[in-house]
Protein backbone atom coordinates (compact mmCIF):
# COMPACT_ATOMS: atom_id res chain seq x y z
CA UNK A 1 0.00 0.00 0.00
CA UNK A 2 2.56 2.62 1.13
CA UNK A 3 4.53 1.56 -2.76
CA UNK A 4 1.12 2.57 -4.30
CA UNK A 5 0.92 6.14 -2.92
CA UNK A 6 4.47 6.64 -3.05
CA UNK A 7 4.15 6.20 -6.92
CA UNK A 8 1.09 8.31 -6.80
CA UNK A 9 2.56 11.35 -4.86
CA UNK A 10 6.11 10.91 -6.89
CA UNK A 11 4.19 11.09 -10.28
CA UNK A 12 2.17 13.88 -8.94
CA UNK A 13 4.98 16.13 -8.13
CA UNK A 14 7.28 15.50 -11.08
CA UNK A 15 4.19 15.97 -13.33
CA UNK A 16 3.52 19.22 -11.10
CA UNK A 17 7.10 19.66 -11.37
CA UNK A 18 6.90 19.76 -15.63
CA UNK A 19 3.99 21.67 -15.75
CA UNK A 20 5.51 24.66 -14.17
CA UNK A 21 8.88 24.85 -16.16
CA UNK A 22 6.47 23.59 -19.23
CA UNK A 23 3.28 26.03 -19.21
CA UNK A 24 3.50 29.40 -21.25
CA UNK A 25 0.90 30.98 -19.14
CA UNK A 26 2.57 31.93 -15.54
CA UNK A 27 -0.81 31.35 -13.70
CA UNK A 28 -1.28 27.86 -15.08
CA UNK A 29 2.78 27.27 -13.89
CA UNK A 30 1.31 28.27 -10.41
CA UNK A 31 -1.48 26.04 -10.12
CA UNK A 32 0.89 22.97 -11.27
CA UNK A 33 3.19 24.87 -8.57
CA UNK A 34 -0.08 24.31 -6.15
CA UNK A 35 -0.53 20.58 -7.54
CA UNK A 36 2.92 19.85 -7.14
CA UNK A 37 2.96 21.19 -3.76
CA UNK A 38 0.01 18.94 -2.35
CA UNK A 39 1.85 15.74 -3.48
CA UNK A 40 4.93 16.80 -1.95
CA UNK A 41 3.35 16.80 1.30
CA UNK A 42 2.32 13.50 0.30
CA UNK A 43 5.67 12.49 0.05
CA UNK A 44 6.57 14.00 3.32
CA UNK A 45 3.75 12.61 5.24
CA UNK A 46 5.38 8.91 3.90
CA UNK A 47 8.21 9.78 5.53
CA UNK A 48 6.65 10.41 9.02
CA UNK A 49 6.80 14.04 9.03
CA UNK A 50 3.42 15.57 9.99
CA UNK A 51 4.49 18.58 10.54
CA UNK A 52 5.98 19.69 8.10
CA UNK A 53 3.63 18.19 5.43
CA UNK A 54 0.83 20.54 7.28
CA UNK A 55 3.11 23.43 7.55
CA UNK A 56 3.37 22.48 3.50
CA UNK A 57 0.20 22.59 2.43
CA UNK A 58 -0.81 25.24 5.03
CA UNK A 59 1.92 27.91 4.31
CA UNK A 60 2.85 27.16 1.02
CA UNK A 61 0.16 26.25 -1.05
CA UNK A 62 -1.78 27.94 0.95
CA UNK A 63 -0.25 31.21 1.81
CA UNK A 64 2.56 31.94 -0.57
CA UNK A 65 0.63 30.23 -3.78
CA UNK A 66 -1.76 33.07 -3.01
CA UNK A 67 0.47 35.91 -3.10
CA UNK A 68 1.74 34.19 -6.25
CA UNK A 69 -1.78 34.24 -7.88
CA UNK A 70 -2.42 37.98 -6.49
CA UNK A 71 1.18 39.14 -8.35
CA UNK A 72 0.17 37.54 -11.82
CA UNK A 73 -3.25 38.72 -11.55
CA UNK A 74 -2.00 42.58 -10.77
CA UNK A 75 0.80 41.64 -13.31
CA UNK A 76 -1.17 40.84 -15.74
CA UNK A 77 -1.63 38.66 -19.00
CA UNK A 78 1.89 38.73 -19.97
CA UNK A 79 2.66 39.58 -23.47
CA UNK A 80 3.24 36.67 -25.68
CA UNK A 81 6.65 36.67 -26.35
CA UNK A 82 7.64 37.02 -22.46
CA UNK A 83 5.62 34.03 -21.63
CA UNK A 84 7.43 32.07 -24.04
CA UNK A 85 11.18 30.56 -23.52
CA UNK A 86 14.56 31.79 -24.71
CA UNK A 87 16.05 30.85 -27.93
CA UNK A 88 16.12 27.43 -29.13
CA UNK A 89 19.86 27.39 -28.94
CA UNK A 90 19.89 28.02 -25.32
CA UNK A 91 17.00 25.90 -24.59
CA UNK A 92 18.36 22.73 -26.03
CA UNK A 93 21.75 23.54 -23.83
CA UNK A 94 19.97 24.68 -20.74
CA UNK A 95 17.74 20.93 -21.19
CA UNK A 96 21.00 18.81 -21.99
CA UNK A 97 22.02 20.58 -18.41
CA UNK A 98 19.34 19.80 -16.86
CA UNK A 99 19.63 15.62 -17.86
CA UNK A 100 23.12 15.79 -16.90
CA UNK A 101 22.51 16.98 -13.93
CA UNK A 102 20.07 14.56 -12.90
CA UNK A 103 22.32 11.59 -14.62
CA UNK A 104 24.93 12.68 -12.47
CA UNK A 105 23.41 13.11 -8.97
CA UNK A 106 21.44 9.48 -9.77
CA UNK A 107 24.85 8.12 -10.08
CA UNK A 108 25.49 9.78 -6.88
CA UNK A 109 23.00 8.26 -5.14
CA UNK A 110 23.25 4.84 -5.97
CA UNK A 111 26.80 4.33 -5.83
CA UNK A 112 26.86 6.22 -2.43
CA UNK A 113 28.01 4.13 0.43
CA UNK A 114 25.37 4.94 2.67
CA UNK A 115 23.60 1.92 4.28
CA UNK A 116 20.55 3.71 5.54
CA UNK A 117 18.89 4.90 2.38
CA UNK A 118 18.91 1.34 1.27
CA UNK A 119 16.12 0.77 3.70
CA UNK A 120 12.75 2.05 5.30
CA UNK A 121 14.44 4.35 7.59
CA UNK A 122 15.62 3.69 11.14
CA UNK A 123 13.38 3.36 14.08
CA UNK A 124 11.52 6.07 15.67
CA UNK A 125 10.19 6.53 18.69
CA UNK A 126 6.94 8.29 19.31
CA UNK A 127 6.62 11.65 19.04
CA UNK A 128 9.02 11.69 15.57
CA UNK A 129 7.32 14.60 13.17
CA UNK A 130 4.45 15.34 15.33
CA UNK A 131 4.08 19.33 16.20
CA UNK A 132 4.85 18.61 20.01
CA UNK A 133 8.50 17.30 18.94
CA UNK A 134 8.58 20.19 16.37
CA UNK A 135 7.56 22.98 19.14
CA UNK A 136 10.19 21.25 22.09
CA UNK A 137 13.14 21.43 19.46
CA UNK A 138 12.86 24.48 18.16
CA UNK A 139 12.58 26.04 21.89
CA UNK A 140 15.47 23.88 23.26
CA UNK A 141 17.97 22.59 20.38
CA UNK A 142 17.19 25.45 17.70
CA UNK A 143 16.05 28.81 19.62
CA UNK A 144 18.46 30.62 17.96
CA UNK A 145 17.91 29.33 13.99
CA UNK A 146 14.23 30.20 15.08
CA UNK A 147 15.07 33.47 16.85
CA UNK A 148 16.88 34.25 13.51
CA UNK A 149 14.08 33.30 11.38
CA UNK A 150 11.94 35.71 13.23
CA UNK A 151 14.13 38.53 12.37
CA UNK A 152 14.57 37.18 8.69
CA UNK A 153 10.80 37.42 8.40
CA UNK A 154 10.83 40.51 9.78
CA UNK A 155 13.74 41.94 7.29
CA UNK A 156 11.48 40.46 4.04
CA UNK A 157 8.46 41.73 5.12
CA UNK A 158 9.67 45.17 5.53
CA UNK A 159 11.69 44.83 2.53
CA UNK A 160 8.96 43.65 0.52
CA UNK A 161 6.65 47.13 1.40
CA UNK A 162 9.69 49.58 0.46
CA UNK A 163 9.95 47.33 -2.81
CA UNK A 164 6.38 47.52 -4.05
CA UNK A 165 5.43 50.33 -2.28
CA UNK A 166 3.38 53.24 -4.35
CA UNK A 167 5.42 55.80 -5.37
CA UNK A 168 4.07 59.50 -5.14
CA UNK A 169 4.08 60.30 -8.62
CA UNK A 170 6.33 60.32 -12.11
CA UNK A 171 8.90 62.33 -10.38
CA UNK A 172 10.79 59.65 -8.26
CA UNK A 173 9.76 56.79 -10.47
CA UNK A 174 13.33 56.60 -11.01
CA UNK A 175 14.40 56.33 -7.27
CA UNK A 176 14.55 53.27 -6.15
CA UNK A 177 17.21 53.45 -2.98
CA UNK A 178 16.06 53.12 0.32
CA UNK A 179 18.39 55.43 1.91
CA UNK A 180 16.56 58.09 -0.27
CA UNK A 181 13.53 56.71 0.76
CA UNK A 182 13.94 57.39 4.01
CA UNK A 183 15.28 60.57 3.80
CA UNK A 184 12.25 62.35 2.10
CA UNK A 185 10.19 61.13 5.27
CA UNK A 186 7.31 59.44 3.31
CA UNK A 187 6.91 57.20 5.45
CA UNK A 188 5.10 59.74 7.66
CA UNK A 189 3.42 61.85 5.27
CA UNK A 190 0.29 59.36 4.87
CA UNK A 191 -2.06 59.08 2.70
CA UNK A 192 -3.19 62.22 1.89
CA UNK A 193 -1.85 63.54 -1.31
CA UNK A 194 -3.06 61.44 -4.77
CA UNK A 195 -0.68 61.48 -7.07
CA UNK A 196 -0.63 60.07 -10.41
CA UNK A 197 -0.83 56.14 -10.33
CA UNK A 198 1.67 55.27 -12.66
CA UNK A 199 1.23 51.75 -12.31
CA UNK A 200 -2.21 52.12 -14.15
CA UNK A 201 -0.94 52.55 -16.98
CA UNK A 202 1.15 49.12 -17.57
CA UNK A 203 4.39 48.40 -19.10
CA UNK A 204 6.09 50.62 -21.52
CA UNK A 205 4.40 49.50 -24.91
CA UNK A 206 5.97 45.79 -25.70
CA UNK B 1 9.67 2.08 0.11
CA UNK B 2 13.55 2.27 0.27
CA UNK B 3 14.55 5.67 0.71
CA UNK B 4 16.75 5.88 -2.20
CA UNK B 5 13.43 6.48 -3.91
CA UNK B 6 12.69 9.59 -2.71
CA UNK B 7 16.03 10.79 -3.27
CA UNK B 8 16.04 9.86 -6.24
CA UNK B 9 12.30 11.97 -7.03
CA UNK B 10 14.09 15.01 -5.16
CA UNK B 11 16.65 14.61 -7.76
CA UNK B 12 14.66 14.54 -11.07
CA UNK B 13 12.42 17.58 -9.31
CA UNK B 14 15.85 19.57 -8.64
CA UNK B 15 16.75 18.84 -11.90
CA UNK B 16 13.51 19.79 -13.63
CA UNK B 17 13.57 23.35 -11.73
CA UNK B 18 17.27 24.01 -13.06
CA UNK B 19 15.80 23.79 -16.06
CA UNK B 20 13.08 25.30 -15.51
CA UNK B 21 15.52 28.63 -14.15
CA UNK B 22 17.71 28.41 -17.03
CA UNK B 23 15.14 28.39 -19.55
CA UNK B 24 11.99 30.53 -18.75
CA UNK B 25 12.63 34.23 -19.18
CA UNK B 26 9.78 35.41 -17.07
CA UNK B 27 10.92 36.20 -13.80
CA UNK B 28 7.76 35.01 -11.77
CA UNK B 29 8.12 31.73 -13.45
CA UNK B 30 12.07 31.79 -12.42
CA UNK B 31 10.82 32.13 -9.01
CA UNK B 32 8.33 29.24 -9.15
CA UNK B 33 11.22 27.62 -10.59
CA UNK B 34 13.51 28.21 -7.69
CA UNK B 35 10.48 27.12 -5.61
CA UNK B 36 10.88 23.70 -6.98
CA UNK B 37 14.72 23.38 -6.02
CA UNK B 38 13.91 24.34 -2.23
CA UNK B 39 11.21 21.77 -2.19
CA UNK B 40 13.43 19.13 -3.78
CA UNK B 41 16.26 19.61 -1.47
CA UNK B 42 13.53 19.69 1.48
CA UNK B 43 12.30 16.42 0.22
CA UNK B 44 15.95 15.37 0.33
CA UNK B 45 16.20 16.57 3.82
CA UNK B 46 13.10 14.97 5.39
CA UNK B 47 14.22 11.96 3.63
CA UNK B 48 17.53 11.39 5.63
CA UNK B 49 15.44 12.66 8.80
CA UNK B 50 13.90 9.52 8.40
CA UNK B 51 16.91 7.11 7.49
CA UNK B 52 18.41 8.51 10.93
CA UNK B 53 15.25 8.59 12.71
CA UNK B 54 16.39 12.45 13.90
CA UNK B 55 14.29 15.56 13.90
CA UNK B 56 16.99 17.92 12.90
CA UNK B 57 16.28 17.26 9.19
CA UNK B 58 12.50 18.17 9.51
CA UNK B 59 13.85 21.37 11.52
CA UNK B 60 15.92 22.23 8.77
CA UNK B 61 13.16 21.66 6.19
CA UNK B 62 10.68 23.97 8.49
CA UNK B 63 13.82 26.74 7.86
CA UNK B 64 14.08 26.42 4.41
CA UNK B 65 10.35 27.37 4.30
CA UNK B 66 10.61 29.94 5.93
CA UNK B 67 14.01 31.54 3.88
CA UNK B 68 11.51 30.76 0.60
CA UNK B 69 9.10 32.54 1.97
CA UNK B 70 11.48 35.41 2.40
CA UNK B 71 12.56 35.20 -0.88
CA UNK B 72 9.30 35.09 -2.40
CA UNK B 73 8.41 38.21 -0.85
CA UNK B 74 11.71 39.96 -1.87
CA UNK B 75 11.39 38.29 -5.35
CA UNK B 76 7.31 39.35 -5.72
CA UNK B 77 8.52 42.97 -4.59
CA UNK B 78 10.86 43.01 -7.32
CA UNK B 79 8.66 42.11 -9.83
CA UNK B 80 5.96 44.60 -9.08
CA UNK B 81 8.77 47.53 -8.93
CA UNK B 82 9.77 46.26 -12.12
CA UNK B 83 6.50 46.59 -13.52
CA UNK B 84 5.58 49.80 -11.94
CA UNK B 85 8.83 51.26 -13.60
CA UNK B 86 7.51 50.13 -16.70
CA UNK B 87 10.66 48.10 -17.35
CA UNK B 88 9.95 45.05 -19.34
CA UNK B 89 9.56 41.96 -17.55
CA UNK B 90 12.23 39.67 -18.61
CA UNK B 91 15.06 38.40 -16.99
CA UNK B 92 16.89 38.69 -20.40
CA UNK B 93 15.92 42.41 -20.91
CA UNK B 94 17.07 43.66 -17.40
CA UNK B 95 20.69 43.30 -17.90
CA UNK B 96 21.64 47.34 -16.62
CA UNK B 97 23.25 45.16 -13.33
CA UNK B 98 25.53 43.34 -15.69
CA UNK B 99 28.96 44.53 -15.30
Amino acid sequence: MAEFFFFLAAIGAVGGAAGTVMLRDAFYSVLALVTHLIFLAMLFLLLRAEFVAAAQVIVYAGAVMVLYVFVVGYVGGLEAGLAGRSGPALRVISVLFAAALFVELTIALVGTGLEAINTEGAGYRAPFGEPSEVGRLFLTDYLVAFEVASLLLLVAAVGAVILARRRSGLGDANEISVTDFLKRDELTKGQGETGEMIEAGGPRGI
Amino acid sequence: MDLIWYLIVSALIFCIGAGGVLTRRNPLVVLLCLELMLNAANLALVAFARAHGDMGGQIFALMVMVVAACEVAVGLGLVVAIYRRRLPIDVDELRELQG
